[in-house]
């Protein structure tokens, strides 16, 4: 449901989301080492193809965006990661937009690499894993409601109409945000077992 | 699907680059229509283009995959807008104007994802690299991009693999703490092979003397046939575009 497309939001909220975005991609470009790109690539294919597993939530289901997870273990490069995931996407399933993409590249990445910087550094550094699994269900929690609100923001900037519709988008973000906080709070657990390297920010030169 | 000779004519420029651009500009001129005729417009011309174009079924199908917002838009617009009543469903009253721009929107919507359909629906990914990179975008993000594309597939197959023994094991998905465990492990464990192979990945790359360069295949110049159509199917999305700015 994070996916706004093309023909819905309003020429300014376009630019301000591509211009963020841009700000975002230059910034996450640069923080990679050329030889740290392989690297980031393979692990953005691992993400987008996690998306793809539909978890079940009651009588539906739902797609988990990761993004929690993708700002512990990118940090900035997390925008370029969702940028080129979004691209895929279009290309790939026809979801999304052109002129949304900026946007809706703002709209999961930032949540996601500004909790992942807060709350991120205390998961790695902790040594209870009730601790860390607490700490990890919190970032994809908040991650997928940040996202939420974005995406309902975006709508409620672009035309005053939305906002109704807005506030009930709101609602339909949770029970994504309750398997989010579950499955990622696994991810960590099991990472931190059998390979807790993997949670550091993978985007240095030579991390082995 | 109909036997499809590799030759047929096509309205849309062969040549990616010509056909990227065309399609972004006019998904950014179909997207800030302001007129319900236009957009009207807009949607016919699309849904004529993707009719002689003979896409695949398969393609179709997308126009479907409406987002449920954008349906809940389509359906609360009506009654949300101050207008003369057109009609009533119990205490709501559904105004012209809102249903006019409940229409403006679909039309909108419908016209800029046929467009993405028609235009790059066709288009393999990993055949993309080479064009973006000769618009002159980043070449570090072109890089991660190609690179991505070529390893969604086999992370895809490892995926498929892990899934597979789980149900192999009697994995079924339900709502409760030890599916979304499972998945975290799945999910986990892709992560790891991911970081694995990606260390395989840059060592071979290493080997090979990756310094950063990246090759991408030389593009030949477009076709003349190519300008031809770029600029035919730009013109009428910039006609669409003075139809709406200009009130007739």
């Amino acid at each position: 449901m994070a996916h706004i497309p093309d023909g819905i939001l309003s020429a300014p909220v376009l630019i301000g989301g591509a211009a963020v975005a841009l700000g975002g991609v230059t910034l996450g470009l640069r923080s990679l080492s050329d030889r740290a790109i392989p690297r980031a690539a393979i692990l953005s294919a691992a993400f987008f193809t996690a998306s793809l597993i539909s978890v079940p939530v009651g009588p539906s289901s739902v797609h988990l965006l990761l993004s929690g997870l993708m700002g512990i273990m990118l940090g900035i490069a997390i925008f370029p990661a969702v940028g080129v995931a979004l691209i895929l996407q279009a290309l790939l399933f026809g979801f999304g937009g052109l002129t949304t993409l900026g946007v809706n590249t703002v709209n999961i990445a930032l949540p996601g690499f500004i909790l992942a910087m807060a709350i991120g550094p205390i998961i790695r550094s902790s040594h209870s894993s009730a601790m860390r699994a607490g700490l990890s269900a919190l970032i994809g929690a908040l991650s997928v409601l940040g996202t939420g609100g974005l995406v309902a923001l975006s709508l409620a900037l672009s035309a005053p109409e939305y906002t109704p519709v807005a506030s009930v988008l709101l609602a339909t973000y949770l029970p994504l945000a309750l398997a989010e906080a579950f499955v990622t709070a696994a991810v960590v657990g099991f990472l931190s077992r059998v390979q807790p390297d993997a949670l550091s920010l993978a985007t240095g030169a030579a991390a082995s | 699907m109909g036997t499809v000779s590799p030759m047929r004519p096509s309205l849309l420029p062969e040549d990616l680059r010509i056909r990227l651009i065309v399609v972004f500009l006019a998904v950014c001129i179909f997207s800030q229509l302001q007129s319900l005729e236009t957009a009207f417009f807009a949607f016919i011309g699309s849904l004529i283009l993707g009719a002689t174009e003979r896409i695949e079924r398969s393609l179709w199908r997308r126009l479907m995959h409406v987002e449920g917002f954008v349906l809940l838009i389509f359906i609360t617009m009506p009654f949300l807008i101050p207008g003369p009543s057109l009609f009533s469903i119990g205490p709501l009253q559904a105004s012209l104007e809102g249903v006019a721009r409940a229409a403006l929107i679909g039309c909108k919507v419908s016209a800029s994802v046929l467009l993405l359909m028609v235009f790059l629906g066709p288009i393999e990914p990993i055949r993309l690299g080479a064009a973006l990179y000769a618009l002159k975008l980043p070449e570090s993000l072109v890089r991660l991009f190609v690179m991505t594309v070529r390893y969604v597939s086999v992370i895809r197959m490892e995926a498929t693999r892990l899934h597979k023994a789980m149900r192999a094991r009697a994995f079924q998905p339900g709502t409760n703490r030890h599916t979304y465990t499972s998945y975290g492990n799945l999910i986990g464990m892709l992560l790891v092979r991911s970081l694995d192979r990606a260390h395989r990945v840059e060592n071979a790359m290493l080997c090979r003397g990756y310094n950063g360069r990246y090759p991408y295949a030389e593009l030949s110049a477009p076709k003349p046939m190519d300008w031809f159509s770029g600029s035919i199917l730009m013109a009428l999305a910039l006609g669409i575009l003075l139809m709406d700015k200009i009130p007739f």
